[in-house]
């Protein structure tokens, strides 16, 4: 007997549920043990019920020298980073976004160009010319990096989010007297606004997970952020406590994993793709 | 007159090319110098030019050699057969599911994507260790198991590099599939076409720009992969899981050879500019 379309619609469904909580399932067993051992006060190196759930853990990396102080010195970088990404790539889209130029397609060519550049290739000679020039172990010198290093893709964004705002908003601020950059200020960006969180949060989001450039470019315990102290859990091949590992990834992947939600659900999933994949 | 209002209307690139020029261009040039130089981390005062000695080295080093070769499974077995497929996959199953299931599944698989690099080594690192999670799931399978970080590092890096980058792929085949118009896809269903053949005859075809931005792009995320390998093996045992920028950074600081580790460097970029000029060809129509 030949089945109805909504039948068989419907067993299609259920396949595809079992196929993707299948494929979830293998997905999701690494991130439940960082969850189960934060909690566990037996942890190890498997998933499992906790032998007793407890929040000592979280009480034991909740102070200044193990959290704080690296969490800080990650704000102070990505922070600082991300303010001289947006602010310089939001000057810098203006002009590509609002005015022909026969400089424009070069420039966006090779903005392009170096956003697929793999600039983990580039760490030692940046390690070696920061020692040169003294900036090595500043953080003045890992901001900079930073943002030179996610800047090719921020103007490309911002230069995409800003061809969506109409010009004609602007000819009006601008008949009444606003020079460019009053008009970029009171009435583009604001117009763009969640163009501009999309940029801001994914700099921030980029720079808070990225290891092998404060890796190279800080040396002193003191200025280390938490993406390279989570290092010292290993110390010297001691025992690891693992409860206190899996609580403190928590707290330090907490701030991106909010951020991301925020972002993601005023504009969809694919948001940080929209300026790469589409052009 | 004309040429002084472009310059004024030029002047808000000024602060990003600053940046750009010292912080990302000075490197690559200066790369591209100290790649020719034998410039040491200590001992030396002067660097002296040495043509092509670092290259030549490099060409003749068995670990050099070794790690291209690794660096060419990671990128296969990762970002073009499991990333890419695996994210295709989700893309292609979510559009079927209910909401529920495709809601939950994609959270749970942007949240590995969003985790700081570091943070999945180190999940990664528990769950492939001898007394970790696969292990006790494959006891409980009764099927035998083994030290993954010891017998095949390469491999547990690789599905490491999976689990993290997947999404990627998803988030872009899901757009992709979301444009592919619905009345195409009946249309060849009503024609009697089955699952498979809509795939691989009507899909595919249409996606296939996207599919070829996602290979380049996730290509050069897997080029640059540091972190991840790092906090997991640190390219060992024995090197063998140590992919080009583990093995360029081993030879410019462990053994303090900048000039020769930024030759390995130099290679590794004009590798990725390679793969960037393809990709802006591939985008050529829209700037």
């Amino acid at each position: 007997m030949p089945r109805s379309p909504a039948s068989r619609r419907t067993t299609h469904r259920l396949a595809a549920d079992a196929g993707l909580l299948v494929l979830a399932g293998a997905f999701v067993l690494p991130l439940a043990w960082v969850v189960l051992s934060s909690l566990d006060t037996g942890a190890n190196l498997r998933v499992k019920v906790p032998d007793g759930l407890t929040l000592d853990n979280f009480d034991a990396v909740l102070t200044p020298e193990i959290t704080f102080t690296p969490l800080l010195n990650s704000l102070l970088l990505c922070g600082g980073g991300t303010a001289l990404t947006v602010g310089c790539a939001a000057l810098a889209a203006y002009p590509l976004s609002r005015f022909r130029s026969r400089f424009n397609r070069p420039f966006l060519l090779t903005i392009l160009f170096a956003t697929s550049l793999p600039i983990t290739a580039i760490m030692v000679p940046v390690y070696a010319l920061f020692v040169r020039v003294n900036l090595i172990d500043t953080m003045q010198g890992t901001i900079f990096f930073f943002a030179a290093s996610q800047l090719p893709f921020a103007i490309w964004l911002m230069k995409n989010f800003m061809d969506g705002v109409p010009k004609e908003l602007e000819e009006a601020a601008w008949t009444d007297g606003a020079s460019s950059l009053q008009s970029l200020l009171r009435v583009v960006l604001p117009l763009m606004g969640p163009g501009v969180a999309v940029v801001t949060v994914f700099s921030f989001v980029m720079m808070w997970g990225n290891f092998f450039v404060p890796f190279m470019l800080l040396l002193s315990p003191d200025q280390m952020p938490a993406s390279v102290s989570i290092n010292d859990f290993f110390g010297n091949r001691g025992m690891v406590a693992y409860g206190q590992l899996a609580a403190f990834s928590i707290v330090y992947s907490t701030p991106v994993i909010l951020l991301y939600v925020l972002v993601a659900r005023r504009l969809g999933g694919g948001f940080a793709l929209s300026g790469a994949v589409k052009g | 007159m004309r040429n002084a209002r472009s310059l004024i209307r030029a002047l808000p690139v000024s602060p990003a090319v600053v940046l750009l020029v010292l912080f990302l261009g000075g490197p690559i040039a200066y790369c591209a110098w100290i790649a020719f130089t034998d410039l040491q981390l200590t001992g030396q005062a002067e660097e002296s030019f040495v043509g092509f000695d670092n290259f030549r080295t490099a060409f003749g080093d068995e670990a050099f050699l070794n790690a291209v070769w690794l660096t060419l499974v990671f990128t296969v077995v990762s970002a073009l057969v499991g990333q890419n497929t695996l994210g295709l996959a989700l893309a292609a199953l979510m559009q079927r599911a209910s909401k529920p299931v495709r809601t939950l599944v994609g959270g749970i698989v942007v949240t590995a994507w969003v985790l700081p690099e570091v943070v999945a080594g180190f999940l990664l690192y528990a769950f492939f260790r001898r007394e970790g999670t696969l292990n006790t799931l494959l006891e409980w399978l009764h099927l035998p198991t083994q030290n993954w970080l010891f017998t095949l590092p390469i491999l547990a890096v690789s599905f490491a590099n999976v689990w993290r980058g997947t999404a990627f792929s998803m988030l872009v085949y899901t757009a992709a599939l979301g444009e592919i118009p619905k009345e195409i896809t009946e249309a060849a269903e009503v024609d009697g076409a089955g699952g498979w053949r809509r795939m691989w005859h009507i899909t595919l075809p249409m996606i296939r720009r996207s599919i070829g931005t996602n290979l380049m792009l996730i290509t050069l995320q897997t080029l640059s992969v540091f972190g991840l390998i790092w906090v997991m093996t640190r390219g060992g045992p024995g090197g063998r899981s140590q992919t080009l920028p583990l093995f360029m950074y081993e030879e410019a600081f462990q053994k303090s050879m900048i000039g020769y580790g930024t030759a390995v460097a130099l290679l590794l970029l004009v590798v990725g500019s390679l793969f960037s000029v393809v990709y802006l060809r591939l985008l050529r129509t829209e700037v």
